[in-house]
């Protein structure tokens, strides 16, 4: 059915240490229709949520200062536990981890390396875009 | 790109997956390859060609190209609208079968088996509401070579991100202590679902009769009377009260008088209903 189209996706956070990936990430989010901030670290994204908190927040796992996990736990206990909606995008990609990350309070996981059509699935998956037609 | 790192690349990719790569698809190695450059930080594809180029290639980066320019347009729970569709008739049409009957769904043209595998989910998911009854999934395509991977139900980290969410992926696949980043369909899932040979435009009637047939995105490739004739075989082989999947841009309508569109369902088809219940 082509009922739901959403105008606006919303806003994301893209936390990573890297500025390559943050980049890429950035752009493939942008294309989708997402208004995005970056952070660099666990701790800045805790920042950025404070102050303003995002529908979506795609995270790295291994970080300086604050790491993913971190920051997962930090957010699901001020925030609660369905906003953000966050989604793990990283390299680790042994089982214990995923489920370590869904226990955390993680809605999704991305496994790196990932492109535009594994990003755009994933986010049909937490609602946040529609189902793709085939 | 020099035309000697697109060698490197082309041999690589033939040699691991046998697809053969002529330097016209120059255009498809930089835009399926761009992203895997862009996440791991290489700068070109030149660059790329010279990494995999040294007597031993990094294995992961090896495997990440091979899959990057090989993995087929294919995800699981593809276009949602027929696995919802699914989710809802599954129970009734098992239910009005005899005990101990099993409920059989054909995934025709079933490519690498990620239909199968996710109509097998689906089954796992429902099996409270399907009163112990057995579903039976028979997978069909043409490539011997896909049949053997379907069989084996084993994906690439590429495959389970495409249409699986992350709960069904712990939920229904290991991680291959083998070998290269695979997940496993678990063996339970792999055992409702059986994979054959057959050629769409062959005599289906040794297939025998299905409850539900996913049959999509295939008639794209046929020419008006040759999707007359796969649908009419199709029709032949599908319960009274069982459905058909399409593709959603597909359609019967001037292709045959065998099957009707379900009002509001996507893709889903069923044979014509006697008119008094149809109403």
């Amino acid at each position: 059915m082509d009922t739901d189209r959403i105008s606006a996706p919303g806003t994301c956070l893209v936390v990573d240490d890297s500025r390559t990936v943050r980049r890429a990430a950035r752009r493939m989010l942008e294309a989708q229709g997402f208004i995005v901030a970056e952070a660099e670290d666990g701790a800045q994204a805790l920042e950025a949520c404070r102050a303003d908190l995002p529908d979506l927040v795609l995270l790295d796992w291994n970080m300086p200062v604050m790491d993913g996990p971190s920051f997962l736990r930090a957010a699901r206990a001020e925030f609660g536990p369905d906003r953000p909606v966050v989604m793990l995008c990283t390299t680790e990609a042994a089982l214990e981890r995923i489920l370590e990350a869904l226990e955390a309070g993680a809605q999704e996981y991305v496994m790196k390396p990932f492109d535009e059509t594994i990003l755009r699935d994933k986010l049909a998956q937490v609602g946040l875009l529609p189902q793709s037609p085939a | 790109m020099t035309p000697q790192g697109f060698d490197v690349v082309a041999r690589l990719v033939k040699a691991r997956s046998g697809l053969v790569l002529t330097p016209d698809k120059l255009y498809m190695l930089e835009t399926r390859l761009a992203p895997m450059l862009r996440q791991q930080g290489i700068a070109s594809l030149d660059a790329l060609a010279l990494r995999l180029g040294r007597g031993a290639p990094e294995e992961r980066l090896a495997a990440a190209v091979t899959e990057a320019l090989t993995t087929n347009e294919t995800s699981f729970f593809r276009d949602g609208t027929p696995f919802e569709h699914l989710r809802k008739v599954l129970p009734k049409l098992t239910m009005a079968r005899p005990p101990g009957a099993a409920v059989r769904i054909w995934s025709a043209a079933c490519s690498t088996g990620q239909e199968a595998y996710s109509v097998a989910m689906l089954a796992a998911e429902l099996a409270p509401q399907l009163g112990g009854r057995r579903v039976e999934i028979l997978g069909t395509d043409i490539a011997e070579e896909i049949l053997a991977r379907a069989r084996e139900g084993a994906f690439t980290q590429f495959e389970v991100q495409r249409g699986l969410p992350v709960q069904m992926l712990v939920k229904y696949f290991r991680q291959d202590p083998a070998g290269g980043g695979r997940w496993r369909i678990a063996e339970p899932l792999r055992a409702m679902a059986r994979f054959q040979s057959f050629n769409l435009l062959g005599d289906p009637r040794a297939l025998g009769t299905f409850d539900v047939i996913f049959c999509r995105n295939v008639l794209i490739y046929f020419d008006p009377p040759t999707k007359a004739q796969v649908l009419a075989a199709v029709a032949s082989r599908l319960a009274p009260d069982g459905y058909l999947y399409l593709g959603g841009a597909e359609t019967v309508l001037g292709l045959t008088d065998r099957l009707v569109p379900v009002p509001g369902q996507r893709g889903v088809h069923e044979l014509p209903r006697p008119a008094a219940l149809t109403a």
